[in-house]
């Protein structure tokens, strides 16, 4: 107080220049510092606790939520795909994906990324170049875990990984066509994963994280709705079946040098698929060499005319004609035969043969005249009636529908052409359907691929006794002097017909090139299985149905029916020598 | 015995305490009051940092050491006697200009500026000697001249305070410019810059401002104004450092998220949440409360500045000590102002509080002129 009062006037006088000012000044920032804090607080209070202000603390904690708090898709379990005794067919395994965001990523630290994923540098450059504008781009879809988790251990600004599934096929190029593939998104892209996506799939869940600048979540804050894990699918399919189909197609195919080859072959009783292989095939787990010709699944997507396998079917017509039994007696002389401009001919002239014979010898003149005996409407409805031109109901992805044609008036040349299978065209699958009713006593079931739990409900399309009939024609074929002696095996009966078709080229049917075909069935007393054995572009000296087809059918087969166990219905010295 | 009657025997002695205490305090040069707050601030300053950090123990430690370093350098500098300082103020002042000069010539640093000079086995920043160096200098120059001013004197005052702020202008470091203005220009007005002068000042620069904008400034300058002046306009460069900042502080609220629980912070959206914007993780994680009780230290910091200031014994003491003062809430006005985007963006740190070793020395420095100041011996002479 003292030097307050006194000092002021003292220094005054002592000093040139007078302190007063200084000491007004500093009251006068006295104010200043009243003023300053009091804009600041002012300020402050508006962005933090003013509920009422405009940007005020509601909107920026609603800023910085959105900044960190983040809702992530929780990635669904896609169903399991198995055979129908739970072999795993397709299967999902957790993987990560290498994600960056250009914006926040360093340029300068492209080598060190790239290096890591065993990238060229001027390419991953070249790539986060294109997304520069973007704030998303994959680098690395689908490492596995650990190899990403090295990744993310360079702690690289901007990168970060996303965790996902990948699909994993144990049967690999066996089973690709049935099952087909999913694409890098997870999506079905072939086969049954695509048939059956929405099934398969499941629906993704969401969850709210904390994420930091980097991307990296650093806080689960809970499940919003949890993922639904997609349904597992059983298939009909019988993967023992399927390896032994596949196998023995694989070595057909290339021990003969045929272009593409396929096999189907249905449980004879209910309906079901139990092995479909197609050559070419791929390995659906790298698919990086892939062409397109391998992804078909030409059992069902590639029509085909079926030849001298329906010969079978026009037996059928003329048995329901009430004018033909299997004894009745065809004249086939001379072995040649004139319809409509065209001549039919048979390997040679076989002379007088009854109906049994005509299908052992898969006699064209036999059947021509069989044909133009019949009205065309009915020989074409018992072909209808066992499916062909209608789709299995499968739902494969492509399947073709086949075509029976309906002309209003039928020219002679295709009412014979249609008794021996010319003129139309179905599927592998849709062949070995139609097979089905000589095994059920006449009786149609659906096929299916997936597995069923009860026998499918079945209508009769053929009388019991004419479908009897036929299937003993039909064992004929692989006795002695049947055109398919080679599809005999071991300790079982067979029955079936072969088939050889000119293939369709530009410009009508190529002469040089043929498809091979057995549809077939095994034990022929009570049948198990129907199959169906295409060659296509068989060797232009072997491209007999009866040689190219039928050996591939016995080995399948033979193998099909001891791993089922059937009982053998014949000893082995009860079986005729095969000549041949 | 009650407990009045206890109180009451006992306050003549504690007075006796009282006064042998001061005399203590005067004995070392020391302020308490002044080194209490002090102390305070710094204690609270660790304790965000810690936080705003990434929880770096190695940062705090760092820290602490400049802390230390920092308050013995006041320590030493509060023995200084003052007259001394009065009278080779211009060779100090002279001595921080050859410095400068240094600095374009040989300095180091980094991002196109060139701020440091190299000793081999230390590095410092030149222009942070000139925040104390300017203000001595204006002290000293109007303690020996009759006031308020004369224009002429005025003028030469003018030269000594922008030499030194265009060096550093040049190196370029624009905030710290500002900051050696602002130091000399307290001074200046403290020493009694006539008002006319103050307010045709601003006159004119509000009268030149309308024709510079409209025919002198390219569009690119005028953008850089407004950028500026609204940086949330620019959301990706200069404005991002702001939504960022503002974010964390309004997402603080009144309690705050919890120390070391601020997401903005913690997450790596808040920029030099360290050092310039360590203010927004206070706010985000203390709340408003937080930021009043810093600002509380400061006001009480500033309040004993400006009550050693109006005390002082002589003219030079007083225009330094009130000099340092201000130019202290400067900072803090500057900084906080900055980061909750009130004032356009100068690098200005938080003092006492952001992470930092020659700004933090240069600032103990001067309370340390201020505890000499405070302690000054009664001048019988001039």
């Amino acid at each position: 107080m003292i030097r307050k009062n006194a000092s002021p006037k003292k220094i005054a006088r002592q000093t040139p220049a007078g302190p007063v000012f200084a000491r007004a000044r500093i009251i006068c920032m006295v104010l200043l510092l009243a003023v300053l804090p009091s804009a600041l607080i002012w300020h402050l209070a508006h962005l933090q606790v003013i509920p009422t202000a405009e940007k005020g603390y509601t909107f920026l904690q609603e800023q910085g939520q959105a900044r960190t708090v983040r809702e992530e898709v929780i990635q669904a379990y896609r169903g399991v795909i198995t055979d129908r005794n739970g072999e795993i067919l397709a299967v999902s395994t957790p993987v990560k994906s290498i994600v960056l965001n250009p914006q926040r990523f360093d340029p300068e630290k492209t080598a060190v990324l790239a290096e890591a994923l065993g990238l060229k540098t001027s390419e991953l450059a070249a790539r986060i170049g294109r997304f520069s504008d973007k704030q998303f781009m994959y680098v690395a879809r689908n490492l596995p875990p650990h190899d990403a988790d090295r990744i993310l251990a360079l702690k690289l600004e901007g990168v970060s990984a996303e965790k996902g599934f990948q699909r994993f096929y144990p049967a690999g190029e066996v089973a690709a066509h049935v099952v087909g593939f999913t694409d890098i998104d997870d999506r079905g892209r072939e086969g049954m994963e695509l048939a059956l996506e929405n099934w398969l799939a499941g629906t993704p869940g969401s969850r709210r994280v904390m994420k930091d600048l980097k991307g990296n979540v650093v806080k689960d804050l809970g499940v919003i709705r949890a993922a639904e894990s997609g349904k597992d699918v059983q298939l009909s399919l019988d993967l023992r079946l399927q390896y032994l189909a596949y196998r023995e197609l694989k070595n057909a195919i290339a021990e003969q040098g045929a272009a593409s080859g396929s096999i189907v072959m249905l449980d004879a009783q209910t309906g079901e698929i139990l092995a479909m292989a197609n050559q070419p095939s791929y390995n659906p787990n790298n698919r990086s060499q892939i062409q397109p010709a391998q992804l078909r699944n030409r059992a069902v997507t590639d029509m085909i005319e079926p030849g001298s396998t329906m010969k079978p079917f026009t037996i059928v017509a003329a048995l329901e004609s009430g004018r033909y039994s299997p004894n009745t007696k065809i004249d086939t002389n001379p072995g040649y035969w004139r319809v409509g401009g065209k001549t039919y001919s048979d390997f040679r002239n076989y002379g007088v043969m009854d109906l049994t014979t005509v299908i052992q010898k898969s006699s064209q003149v036999a059947i021509s005249k069989i044909a133009m005996d019949l009205p065309p409407e009915d020989l074409r409805d018992v072909f209808y009636r066992v499916g062909v031109g209608q789709l299995s109901g499968t739902g494969f992805p492509g399947e073709a529908l086949g075509k029976l044609p309906n002309p209003r008036r039928w020219h002679p040349t295709e009412r014979a052409a249609l008794a021996f299978g010319h003129g139309m065209t179905l599927t592998a699958l849709q062949l070995a359907h139609a097979y089905t009713v000589f095994a059920t006593g006449g009786i149609l079931r659906p096929t299916a691929i997936l597995k069923q739990q009860n026998v499918p409900e079945g209508s009769r399309v053929i009388d019991v006794k004419h479908s009897q009939q036929v299937l003993n024609m039909l064992k004929a074929v692989t006795q002695t002097g049947g055109t398919a002696t080679r599809a005999q095996i071991k300790a079982y009966p067979v029955a079936g017909k072969t088939g050889t078709a000119h293939k369709v080229g530009e410009g009508g049917y190529a002469d040089d090139k043929y498809i091979a075909l057995f549809a077939g069935l095994a034990p022929a007393d009570n049948p198990e299985i129907v199959m169906v054995v295409i060659i296509n572009e068989p060797p232009q000296e072997h491209y007999y149905g009866g040689e190219a087809a039928a050996p591939v059918f016995a080995r399948v087969a033979e193998g099909t029916l001891r791993l089922l166990q059937v009982p053998p219905s014949q000893s082995p010295s009860q079986q005729k020598v095969v000549a041949r | 015995m009650s407990k009045g009657q206890d109180f009451v025997r006992r306050l003549p002695d504690s007075s006796h305490h009282f006064k042998s205490a001061t005399s203590f305090w005067r004995l070392i040069h020391i302020d308490p009051i002044l080194l209490l707050g002090l102390l305070a601030l710094s204690v609270y300053g660790l304790v965000v940092l810690y936080s705003a950090s990434g929880h770096s123990q190695f940062m705090v430690k760092r820290q602490v050491v400049f802390f230390g370093m920092a308050y013995l350098a006041m320590f030493a500098v509060a023995q200084v006697n003052l007259m001394f300082l009065e009278r080779y103020a211009f060779w100090f002042y002279g001595f921080g200009i050859i410095l400068l000069v240094l600095v374009l010539v040989v300095g180091v640093g980094a991002k196109g500026a060139q701020r440091w000079l190299s000793l081999g086995f230390v590095r410092f920043q030149p222009s942070e000697i000139l925040k104390l160096a300017v203000p001595i200098c204006v002290a000293s120059f109007f303690s020996a001249r009759i006031l308020p001013p004369r224009f002429s004197h005025i003028v030469i005052c003018l030269v000594f305070i922008l030499l030194p702020a265009a060096l550093i202008v040049k190196q370029p470091d624009l905030g710290t410019a500002i900051l050696v203005a602002t130091s000399g220009l307290i001074g200046l007005f403290l020493a009694g810059l006539p008002w006319r002068y103050i307010l045709g000042t601003v006159a004119a620069v509000a009268a030149a401002a309308w024709p510079m904008w409209h025919f002198v400034m390219h569009d690119y300058q005028k953008r850089r104004v407004l950028t500026l002046l609204d940086p949330e306009a620019d959301r990706l460069g200069a404005g991002w450092n702001i939504i960022q900042s503002k974010t964390a502080i309004g997402s603080g609220g009144w309690e705050g998220k919890g120390w070391m629980n601020g997401t903005q912070s913690q997450l790596d959206f808040l920029p030099e949440s360290h050092t310039d914007f360590i203010i927004a993780v206070l706010a985000e994680e203390f709340g408003m409360m937080g930021v009043l009780l810093l600002l509380a230290g400061y006001f009480f910091v500033i309040s004993r500045g400006l009550w050693i200031a109006v005390t002082a014994q002589s003219t030079f003491s007083r225009i330094l000590a009130g000099s340092i003062t201000l130019t202290f809430m400067v900072y803090v006005f500057v900084n906080i102002g900055m980061v909750s985007g009130l004032l356009p963006v100068v690098g200005v740190p938080l003092p006492l509080v952001s992470l930092g070793g020659t700004s933090l020395i240069s600032l103990m420095l001067g309370f340390g002129l201020l505890m000499a100041v405070a302690t000054e011996r009664k001048r019988v002479t001039v």
